[in-house]
């Protein structure tokens, strides 16, 4: 339980601060930006409660905001991935069969279900955060193609940390 | 009542999400007023240590290309100071500015934040309200104008700057001394801008210089960059001047802050007259 803890907050903390420091100055001029810090809401345990889970979605997304001087732009992006992830965990995952305190990680989990996974999630919380950020719809096509390059950078640099730093399924 | 809880507790999901989306969509709606009623964004204490920290590993980096800067603006003042003494003052009477004071003064702080690639950018310097910097005051590189204060803590500020979509900075053209309102535009590139509402009926050159007016904050005759092209606005009647800025805004690191001593009466002037309409 406190190793679950310990690892999610030092997984809080390097991928915030590498967002922070690093993604918000990389990609190309300002259409596409990777936003690789919503892999630490992703790999929270699968048995989180809905309401810590949007509470610790929230604050992380003003985290973000008050670095970026957006604020609440991606408090409300955070919000929408953490619905999202709360309706594809119901729909493929029968919460019996999983430990609460699991990790949903490469190596925990199969690619097959990793990869919509993170694919769908990322794809909410990058159109929520540019359509507020432009906060129109008139430059629609605009949004449309940062959403969709920025999802493919995020789920990419999502990839690489995941390759980095995978395990083998310890237990059973 | 019973089947109401029931309901709640079953579609949780989606009324938690109403709940936290409907309190970020606040936030966002009503963020002007509240960057300035809240501490939580980069003058915020905190975030600036952390920023500053962090700039003193890049500031190294980039200090070549800062003494060069430091360089080209020094040999630039020399060559200002020699026209002064080395005129020929024998023949010319010495007249004194009658106004008496000096109007505008610097005051130079470091960028430990910056950034071009958002919609709305803004920087933040390592200076605050210690050291006098209040809101709404303008700032300048040496190269050209950077932006306008927004906020500021003892320790910080942040600036909103002029890549920012609500940053309006009059401007004029030097030869034909038409000025207009100087915008960001709908690039979202970190070189270009846009000088709006210039008469139809001005004869604009490529090339052309543009400086600031001194109708707002900043002191007049500050360069902001030269024309690159013009097109027909929305209007008929007026101008769309595409403007090269000759700030480099991706390699700023250190900017002065323009106190201006006279701001106060000069606003409470004008509104004097506004009021008498």
């Amino acid at each position: 339980m406190i190793k679950v803890l310990l690892h999610n907050i030092l997984r809080f903390m390097v991928l915030v601060g590498m967002q922070v420091f690093l993604f918000k100055n990389m990609g190309y001029y300002n259409l596409i930006t990777p936003y690789p810090y919503i892999l630490f809401l992703l790999l929270l345990p699968i048995g989180i409660s809905n309401p810590t889970l949007y509470i610790i979605a929230f604050l992380t997304g003003l985290t973000v905001d008050a670095f970026h001087d957006t604020l609440g732009v991606h408090a409300a992006a955070c919000v929408t991935l953490a619905w999202m992830r709360i309706i594809f965990l119901r729909i493929t995952l029968e919460a019996e069969n999983h430990d609460a305190l699991t990790t949903p990680r490469l190596g925990m989990v199969s690619f097959r279900w990793f990869l919509p996974y993170i694919l769908l999630t990322t794809l909410f919380h990058h159109l929520t955060l540019y359509l507020l950020a432009t906060f129109t719809f008139r430059q629609f096509h605009y949004t449309l193609f940062s959403t969709i390059f920025s999802c493919i950078f995020t789920v990419l640099i999502i990839l690489l940390f995941s390759l980095l730093t995978y395990r083998r399924r310890t237990r059973k | 009542m019973k089947n109401i809880w029931i309901l709640l507790t079953k579609y949780n999901d989606v009324f938690l999400f109403i709940l936290f989306f409907g309190i970020s969509l606040f936030l966002v709606i009503t963020q002007n007023d509240f960057q300035r009623t809240t501490s939580l964004n980069s003058s915020n204490s905190v975030i600036g240590k952390i920023y500053q920290q962090a700039s003193q590993v890049t500031n190294y980096l980039q200090l070549t290309d800062a003494n060069k800067a430091l360089l080209e603006e020094n040999n630039k003042l020399r060559q200002e100071l020699d026209q002064y003494l080395l005129a020929d003052t024998s023949t010319l009477q010495l007249v004194r500015d009658t106004a008496g004071e000096v109007r505008y003064s610097y005051l130079p702080a470091r960028v430990i934040n910056n950034s071009i690639r958002q919609k709305n950018n803004y920087i933040t310097l390592s200076r605050g309200a210690n050291d006098g910097i209040r809101k709404g005051m303008g700032v300048i590189s040496p190269q050209g104008i950077v932006g306008i204060v927004l906020n500021v803590s003892d320790h910080f500020s942040t600036v909103q700057s002029l890549l920012h979509s609500d940053t309006r900075i009059s401007a004029e053209l030097v030869e034909s001394q038409a000025f207009g309102s100087l915008v960001w535009g709908d690039e979202y590139d970190s070189r270009r801008a846009v000088l709006r509402d210039i008469p139809n009926h001005v004869e604009v050159k490529k090339g052309e210089k543009i400086v600031t007016s001194g109708y707002s904050l900043f002191p007049p005759g500050i360069q902001v960059g030269e024309v690159v092209g013009t097109s027909d606005g929305g209007g008929e009647s007026f101008l769309d001047i595409t403007v090269a800025l000759s700030t480099e805004f991706h390699k700023l690191q250190y900017v002065y802050v323009v106190i201006d001593h006279f701001n106060t009466e000069k606003q409470l002037l004008e509104a004097e007259g506004s009021m008498d309409d």
